[in-house]
């Protein structure tokens, strides 16, 4: 038997022992806490463990289970909360109370469940790996399809249960192989979380996972199956812009990923979640999210593994044909657990004391994102959608910078703008999207044609704006021409009116693309007819008399999402204002 | 039987080595004893088959290889508890030093705590009025919330603390069941006396647990007393159902204290000496705060760090505002001008306000008033940078009148006094009179019926004699 030789908080040693592989689930202790092989060589194995080590003394025995960390992939994994290691916390709690015990043996998913199985195959049939052989509705939004484990070589299907309730380790069909073995086939499957799973191929990005948020959607849009980052110092937002995209993105599924992070805000997703009912379902958040929850006080290697076990999550629901966001709060946490682990390992440290294979790690995590077709030819996405905590707020740290070459989005949070409480507080100029000409099509053919160009015309705006800025700080905005003049008042009108969202207004916390156009629209008709005034000899005073800046700034609130048509009466008033306005000049002149 | 091993094999720094020993548990507690017969603590930071590795938290000093005899306890720290605890001194390391004798306790307790199931958390909801009008108004601290304060050196964090604990009221409390936890963390021996004697004075000392490590103790006692104390406050917040504050000061040497630890046992440094391990470290104190499902109590948590060099970039900070809900930032700036409490509006923040204010808890147009006054106070900034380049003359209406309400809104607002204890009403009162010596189109964040509510020109004139 092996025993353990030596302890250094998470991270024990065995010696002299050949019995086990790399990436190796094992038990250590008496206590049998869930532990991983992570170096082997002739005289030490070295082992994290994914629990608490107190107490645990050399000796104690170490029992290998032959099989790499692997997520157990099934029915019950949306609604539920999973710890960094796929272990259920409201039944962690029912076994040990309100503080997380050591070496708490809980099934990952629900075995006694029933759930109503429609068998989709029959005998006779084949089966390839990836191929749905049974569906069973999940919650009321989600329909579970199990698929033959893409480890599986498939066969023909030589028995099937009658449809009806199963238990997830219930056989509901069984598979003779073309070697003439037997396979029975559950409910469930497992899968090695640091694995990506197979798809048939990738297909190219053409459609926004659409988020209602005003800055993302025109500003830097993300697509279905791509990456975005969010860095930020403390206090800016990030954790907030995660949970507007959770409830919000059309996505299918969510998964969310509490990654060393405040237990609070997990109790606020899971509160919020319950509460607040999906427009276009009509139930609850929580029927289409996942939560893993590794907070910032649980043992750190779990705070390592919960960032694979989400994307393994993901992954599998992609392979039914759904299109899946994660959001990863925070991939900084997430790399200082490799630090620290790396530390406790004495392994020679790159940057800032990270391992040197930091950017390595971070870009097998963003490359499991992708618009793939899967093995049973279904379409599906993951996208991912990282928050990263730079220290200091310096954007030049390591995870930061190393994170800003791997993902094709990039969301910068700005202390100014969240010192100001101007939120979502996305800098403008400092945030880009790759993705905006894969998705220039699908603008034009869906919200209106001349999409790209305004959105490009607000930019515009607000790119002049930031130049202009450099001078009105140094002299004042008094010695501005009154065009320019013009040009900041309807920045102003774009930053406050557009570009601010409230999260907290029942309509202004998620925004159609129809009417983040028409904002637009009305935005640049003021600019246009300012301008026009200008030329007829108007002033910028009496322009901002018309109390124009302000109503396009309270738009958001005025005009609910379901009556787009108000937009056309609005400007139809500022014309006729701006009519009365240059018709006064004239006769004045 | 009891075995007891004979020397030592190395001393280093804080921490000792012992070969030849066995069934030796990670974590767990030792007592060494010196030749002249005084005990030590040390406690297992590293251990295999034949070699354990122990901090001593009474220093090293005077050790030597031949002296001393280790027994082993077979358990990690524990901290005796009982309700008895109110009132009483104790040292870092959970020692009585008031004189009064050993607690008698009604149990044990492991001080490394274990970390929160999320699922049986509850959402803190509850604020606690402290009477100071920019806390309440812009930073509302809620019950079973985590927000330090970013302080410097020679700035009035202490005196700001004392202030918070005398006044701070809980919204239906019935003032028998709200204690306070104090833990300090090698500061003065006379601010540990300050704080003693105003807890004494406000009549609250019966209602205090005081845990002391003095900058003249050991640093490695340091480590266990912020775990001291959170132990006695979930004991007394979850068990005995009490509403528990906890003030730990301070911060920053504390983390020193971890990094001189970190450095004797060799392990390779992260940013600026610190160990890698320190956000996980910080976490694993801060995240001790907290409502549980089905019980009564609470713990709040109120750190005081001091920024080194005022640096709020620096390790420490940094790492304590991404794990706390939010920060109260003092500012040296306004404190050289008097304005006491020198609180920094623009990067102070409280995370869990947004649930715990309005309706229901303070009043609906809090949240309103709050967003105005920030984005008024930032654009003061911006004025204020403005006329510094260009003169005040040369300002626009609007520009002069963003001064105007700078000015005013640090003399009336943030500059409260030590002995004032304003009500929320009169916060918010106070907070929508400021904003009406602003020009109406420029509350962009308020709605038409709060404006017609609140907005009020003329008496924000007879009453700031504009």
């Amino acid at each position: 038997m092996d025993k353990i030789y030596s302890i250094n908080g998470p991270v024990v040693k065995v010696k002299n022992s050949r019995s086990f592989s790399m990436l190796e689930m094992v038990y250590v202790g008496n206590k049998r806490l869930i532990s991983e092989v992570i170096g082997v060589n002739s005289e030490f194995t070295t082992i994290q463990v994914y629990e608490g080590t107190t107490g645990l003394m050399p000796g104690e025995p170490v029992v290998g289970t032959g099989a790499a960390m692997s997520a157990l992939l099934g029915p019950g994994i949306i609604t539920n909360i999973f710890d960094g290691i796929e272990r259920p916390l409201r039944s962690l709690a029912e076994l040990t109370g309100a503080f997380i015990g050591d070496g708490a043996a809980v099934s990952s998913l629900d075995t006694e469940k029933k759930y109503q199985v429609t068998l989709t195959v029959k005998k006779g049939d084949r089966l390839s790996a990836g191929q749905v052989y049974a569906t069973c509705p999940e919650t009321p939004v989600i329909t579970h399809r199990c698929m033959l484990s893409p480890l599986s070589k498939g066969g023909e299907v030589v028995w099937t249960a009658p449809d009806g309730e199963y238990c997830i380790n219930d056989t509901v069909a069984k598979i003779r192989t073309d070697r003439g073995t037997e396979e029975e086939l559950t409910l469930c499957q497992r899968w090695p979380i640091r694995t990506p799973r197979p798809s048939a191929r990738r297909l190219p990005i053409d459609r926004p996972l659409i988020t209602g948020q005003r800055v993302i959607d025109t500003i830097a849009p993300i697509a279905k199956g791509g990456t975005a980052a969010i860095p930020g110092g403390f206090g800016t937002g990030k954790t907030m812009t995660q949970h507007q995209l959770a409830k919000w993105c059309d996505a299918d599924i969510i998964v969310y990923i509490g990654c060393g992070e405040r237990g609070n805000e997990m109790t606020q997703v899971l509160e919020e979640f319950s509460e607040l009912i999906d427009p276009r379902t009509g139930r609850p958040l929580t029927d289409r999210t996942v939560l893993i929850a590794n907070t910032s006080n649980m043992p750190v290697s779990a705070r390592e593994a919960s960032i694979y076990t989400g994307i393994t999550l993901a992954e599998y629901y992609r392979d039914m044909g759904y299109h899946i966001a994660i959001m990863a709060d925070s991939t900084s946490r997430w790399a200082e657990a490799l630090r620290e682990l790396s530390g406790r390992l004495e392994e020679m440290p790159a940057e800032e004391g990270f391992p040197a294979y930091l950017p390595s790690r971070i870009s097998e995590f963003y490359e499991r994102a992708g618009y793939v077709e899967t093995l049973s030819g279904a379409e599906g996405s993951v996208s991912i959608i990282g928050a990263v905590s730079p220290q200091g707020s310096d954007f030049s740290e390591p995870v930061t910078q190393n994170t800003k070459r791997f993902v094709r989005c990039f969301w910068a949070l700005d202390k100014s703008l969240a010192y100001a409480r101007h939120y979502p507080a996305i800098n403008w100029t400092a945030s880009y999207s790759e993705y905006t000409d894969d998705l220039a099509d699908y603008y034009r053919k869906n919200v209106a044609p001349d999409f790209m160009e305004v959105r490009q015309e607000i930019s515009n705006i607000l790119a002049k704006e930031s130049s202009l800025m450099e001078i009105v700080k140094l002299m004042g905005a008094d010695v501005l021409p009154d065009d320019q003049k013009l040009l900041i008042e309807t920045a102003k009108a774009v930053r406050v009116g557009f570009l601010q969202q409230n999260a907290y207004h029942k309509d202004d916390t998620y925004v159609p693309l129809d009417k983040q156009y028409r904002m637009m629209k009305l935005i640049l008709c003021f600019f246009e007819q300012g301008r026009e005034a200008l030329e007829k000899g108007c002033t910028v005073s009496s322009i901002t008399g018309t109390g124009w800046v302000e109503r396009i700034i309270k738009v958001k609130y005025d005009i609910p999402n379901d009556k787009p048509e108000l937009f056309d009466e609005y400007i139809d008033r500022m014309q006729k204002d701006f009519a009365e306005l240059t018709g006064g000049v004239t006769v004045g002149a | 039987m009891e075995l007891k091993y004979i020397g030592l094999d190395e001393i280093n720094g804080p921490l000792v080595a012992l070969e030849g020993v066995s069934g030796i548990g990670y974590d767990e507690m030792a007592e060494l004893r010196l030749a002249d017969g005084t005990k030590r603590l040390g406690r297992v930071v590293e251990v295999s088959e034949d070699r354990a590795v122990l901090q001593v938290f009474e220093g090293t000093k005077g050790l030597s290889l031949g002296n001393t005899t280790t027994k082993f306890e077979g358990k990690p720290m524990m901290l005796p508890l009982s309700t008895e605890m109110l009132g009483r001194i104790f040292s870092g390391a959970g020692k009585p030093i008031d004189g009064l004798g050993d607690v008698y306790p009604e149990r044990f307790a492991d001080i490394n705590g274990k970390p929160l199931n999320p699922v049986s958390r509850e959402y803190p909801r509850n604020y606690i009025n402290t009477g100071i009008s920019s806390i309440d108004a812009l930073m509302t601290l809620i019950r079973g919330q985590k927000l330090p304060i970013f302080s410097g050196s020679g700035l009035s964090h202490n005196k700001l603390a004392v202030q918070i604990v005398r006044q701070a009221r809980i919204a239906e409390e019935s003032g028998r069941d709200f204690a306070v936890v104090f833990g300090a963390m090698g500061v003065k021996n006379d601010v540990a006396d300050y704080f003693r004697r105003s807890f004494e004075e406000t009549g609250s000392l019966q209602r205090v647990v005081m845990f002391l490590n003095m900058s003249n103790d050991p640093i490695i006692e340091r480590i266990l007393t912020p775990r001291c104390a959170l132990t006695c406050a979930e004991y007394l917040a979850f068990e005995h159902d009490m509403h528990i504050l906890v003030i730990l000061t301070d911060m920053t040497a504390y983390a020193e204290a971890l990094r001189e630890f970190s450095s004797s046992k060799g392990e390779i440094p992260a940013r600026k000496g610190y160990p890698g391990y320190l956000y996980s470290d910080l976490a694993s104190l801060y995240e001790r705060a907290g409502v549980v499902k089905g019980s009564k109590g609470s713990v709040t948590q109120i750190p005081i760090l001091t920024m080194p060099n005022d640096d709020i970039t620096h390790p420490v900070p940094d790492l304590t505002g991404y794990i706390t809900e939010g920060q109260i930032v003092l500012d040296r700036g306004l404190d050289q001008t008097g304005v006491y409490p020198a609180v920094s509006v623009l990067p102070s923040l409280s995370r869990l306000m947004k649930d715990g204010i309005g309706e229901g808890y303070t009043r609906e147009d809090h949240q309103m008033c709050a967003n105005q006054l920030f984005a008024a106070y930032a654009k003061v900034s911006d004025a204020r940078s403005l006329a510094s380049v260009i003169g005040e003359e040369e300002l626009s209406a609007a520009d002069k009148s963003y001064l105007r309400f700078g000015r005013l809104f640090e003399e009336h607002f943030i500059d409260q006094g030590f002995e004032v204890n304003r009500s929320i009403q009169q916060t918010l009162d106070l907070g929508w009179e400021l904003l009406s010596t602003l020009p109406k189109n420029e509350l962009d964040r308020v709605d038409e019926e709060h404006i017609e509510k609140f907005y009020d020109p003329e008496r924000a004139k007879t009453i700031f004699n504009l």
